[in-house]
C-alpha cells in the first residue's frame, strides 16, 4: 500500500534471550510428559494453574506441587476470525479460559476437535459450561502448546 | 487535598491519518497548549510525557523526540509509559508537592504509523504462556463480554447501541477518526473478527497529540478566569493473569471509589454532570459505567436502552465519540480529560452537551480486560 506522501518503513527487531526460572521449567517439563502442574497456595489454599513460584494474593511461596486435571469446564471462549501477528494457528481458532477440575482459577488456551469453518455450527456446539479435555501433540517441545487443544467430551 | 491545581489550557490533534511527522505534530500541539494558556516554553517549569516508544511509535526513545518537541530540554521532565491519565495525575502530583507551579502533560502517539493494535498488544502477553496461545487485547475483551452478555443477559443489540451513540456522537467532534449514523444491525453485521465482538465494536487505530497545562492555585488567576480544577483521582490494578481475575469483577470500583473519596463525590449519579471513559470495546462502556456507579450491577443494557447516556440524557458519557471514535492508543486517557475539559467550559462546540457541566468524569484504562483502570474528577 502506497501512501500519497513520502515515507520510511522501519523495523525494530531485537533479539532477547530469557530465562524460564524455576518454576515455568518445571511446568513447562511437565508438558513434554502430558502432565499439567499447578500449585497450592499455604494460605489461601487455592490451586493455582499454571504452577507459579508465589501466590499474588497472598503474596507467600507456594508449596505442594500437583499434577492437576487435564479435563475442566468451558468458562468463556472466543471465534477469533481475523489475522495477527504471532498468532497461534491459523484462524478460524477458539480461545477459551476453561476451569480444569479441582483447581481455582481459569487456564488460557484453544478449544479445538470440532470442524471450526462454519461459526453457526460453532455455535450450536460450543457452549460455557461444557465439558473439556486435552489433547496433546506427539511432538512435545516443553511448550505450551505441547497441548494442541481442549476438545468437547 | 494539600494544593488545588487546575488545567488552564488544552490541545489536541485530529485522529485521521496526517501527512505530518511525529515531531512536527508534538511540537505545534504544545506551541498550540501554550499559546492558548499565554504562556511561552520558559513559563512551564516541569514535564510530564506519556508514550508508548517502541509499540506504539517505532520510534525509540523518548530522548530523541519528545524533549524538544515539548519544550522540555533544560528541565525537569519524565515520562510515564502507557496509559495517559496517569500522566495527569504525576503532573498534578507535581504541582501538589509544592516545587513546581507550572507543568505541561502531553501525551504523543500516532497511530496510523504503527504496526495493527493487536500487533503491539500481543507483545503485552508474557512470551512463555499467553503469547504463545495468541492473547490480544482483543481476545481478552471477547472473553470478557462473553462473560458479560451470559452472566447479566445483556444483548448483543445492547452492546452494539454504545458503538451507534459514540459514532454518531463523534459527528460533532472535529477531531475524532470514525463518525458516522449506523444501525444497531450495521455494527452487529460488520465483521465477526473475535465473536461475540464485532469488527465495529472495535476501536479504531487512530493518531493523537493530546497536551494540557497544570497550574498552582497561586498561579490560576494569571492565567485564566475559567480554572478548572483537578478535584480528584484515584487507580487501581489488578493482577495479570486473566485466568486468575475476576474479569466482571474487576478494580474500576476501587479506582473510582479512591477518586470520589479526593473529589467528596457520594452520589456519582447527582454530582457528577458528565463522563468520558475508555471504552476500545463497545461493552465495555456498559461495564465501566456500572463499575463507576452510573447504575447497578449487571444494569448496564437497560441503562443504554433508556438513553440516559445519550448525549442529551441524564448523565451523558462519551458526548465526543469517546475511543470508539478515535483511539490514540497511549493519549486516549488524557484525551478523556481534555474533553470533560471542554464540556466544563462550555467549549466543546458541536459536542457540547445541553446540561450545565459543574463536575465531570474522565476514566483511563489499559492491560487486559481492564487491568489498571484510572479516574479522574474535574470541576469548576
Ligand atoms: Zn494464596
Amino acid at each position: 500500500m502506497t501512501k500519497e506522501f513520502r515515507t520510511v518503513k522501519t523495523e525494530i527487531r531485537l533479539p532477547y534471550e530469557l530465562a524460564y526460572g524455576e518454576t515455568w521449567t518445571r511446568f513447562f517439563d511437565g508438558m513434554q510428559e502430558k502432565k499439567i502442574y499447578g500449585n497450592t497456595c499455604p494460605k489461601c489454599n487455592r490451586v493455582l494453574v499454571p504452577a507459579r513460584a508465589f501466590c499474588p494474593r497472598c503474596f507467600v511461596d507456594m508449596d505442594k506441587w500437583v499434577e492437576v486435571s487435564q479435563e475442566g469446564t468451558l468458562i468463556a471462549w472466543s471465534y477469533t476470525n481475523y489475522k495477527y501477528y504471532g498468532m497461534p494457528t491459523e484462524p478460524p481458532f477458539i480461545g477459551a479460559l476453561i476451569r480444569l477440575d479441582g483447581t481455582d482459577v481459569n487456564f488460557l488456551h484453544l478449544l479445538g476437535g470440532i470442524d471450526l469453518s462454519n461459526f453457526e455450527e460453532v455455535r450450536k456446539i460450543v457452549k460455557n459450561g461444557m465439558k473439556l479435555k486435552a489433547v496433546w501433540s506427539d511432538d512435545r517441545k516443553a511448550h505450551i502448546m505441547d497441548i494442541k487443544y481442549f476438545k468437547p467430551v | 487535598m494539600a494544593k488545588r491545581v487546575a488545567m488552564i489550557a488544552v490541545a489536541q490533534n485530529a485522529g485521521t491519518e496526517s501527512k505530518d511527522n511525529f515531531y512536527d505534530q508534538a511540537y505545534r500541539v504544545t506551541k498550540e497548549v501554550l499559546d492558548k494558556a499565554g504562556m511561552t516554553r520558559d513559563d512551564i517549569q516541569t514535564i510530564v510525557s506519556a508514550s508508548s516508544d517502541v509499540f506504539h511509535g517505532g520510534i525509540s526513545c523518548a530522548n530523541s523526540y519528545y524533549w524538544e518537541t515539548t519544550g522540555a530540554f533544560l528541565k525537569n521532565a519524565s515520562r510515564q509509559d502507557g496509559e495517559s491519565l496517569f500522566a495527569l495525575f504525576y503532573g498534578a502530583m507535581r504541582i501538589m508537592t509544592g516545587h513546581y507551579d507550572t507543568a505541561l502533560v502531553i501525551s504523543l502517539c500516532k497511530g496510523s504509523e504503527n504496526p495493527p493494535l493487536d500487533t503491539c498488544t500481543l507483545m503485552y502477553s508474557d512470551p512463555f504462556y499467553f503469547r504463545n496461545v495468541g492473547l490480544t487485547e482483543t481476545l481478552a475483551a471477547a472473553l470478557q463480554m462473553r462473560l458479560y452478555m451470559e452472566k447479566y443477559r445483556i444483548s448483543e443489540e445492547q452492546c452494539a447501541k454504545v458503538a451507534v451513540k459514540n459514532l454518531r456522537n463523534a459527528l460533532g467532534n472535529p477531531y475524532a477518526h470514525k463518525k458516522g449514523r449506523f444501525t444497531v444491525e450495521d455494527v452487529i453485521n460488520s465483521e465477526r473478527i473475535a465473536d461475540p465482538l464485532t469488527e465495529m465494536q472495535c476501536a479504531p487505530k487512530s493518531e493523537g497529540m493530546v497536551a494540557t497545562i497544570l497550574v498552582s492555585e497561586e498561579k490560576a488567576k494569571k492565567y485564566t478566569n475559567k480554572p478548572v480544577w483537578i478535584k480528584g483521582f484515584g487507580s487501581s490494578i489488578d493482577s495479570y493473569g486473566i485466568g486468575d481475575r475476576e474479569l466482571l469483577n474487576g478494580q474500576l470500583r476501587q479506582a473510582a471509589k479512591r477518586a470520589y473519596k479526593m473529589a467528596g463525590i457520594k452520589n456519582p449519579l447527582e454530582d457528577i454532570d458528565m463522563a468520558e471513559v475508555t471504552e476500545p470495546y463497545a461493552f465495555q462502556e456498559l461495564l465501566w459505567c456500572e463499575d463507576l456507579g452510573f447504575c447497578r450491577k449487571g444494569q448496564g443494557g437497560k441503562m443504554i436502552d433508556s438513553g440516559m447516556t445519550e448525549k442529551n440524557g441524564e448523565m451523558p458519557v462519551n458526548p465526543s465519540g469517546g475511543v470508539l471514535a478515535n483511539n490514540p492508543y497511549v493519549s486516549r486517557g488524557l484525551q478523556r480529560a481534555v474533553e470533560a475539559f471542554l464540556q466544563i467550559r462550555g467549549e466543546a462546540g458541536e459536542r457540547q452537551v445541553e446540561k450545565k457541566v459543574k463536575t465531570a468524569l474522565a476514566h483511563g484504562v489499559h492491560g487486559f480486560a481492564g487491568q489498571c483502570h484510572a479516574v479522574a474528577i474535574l470541576g469548576r
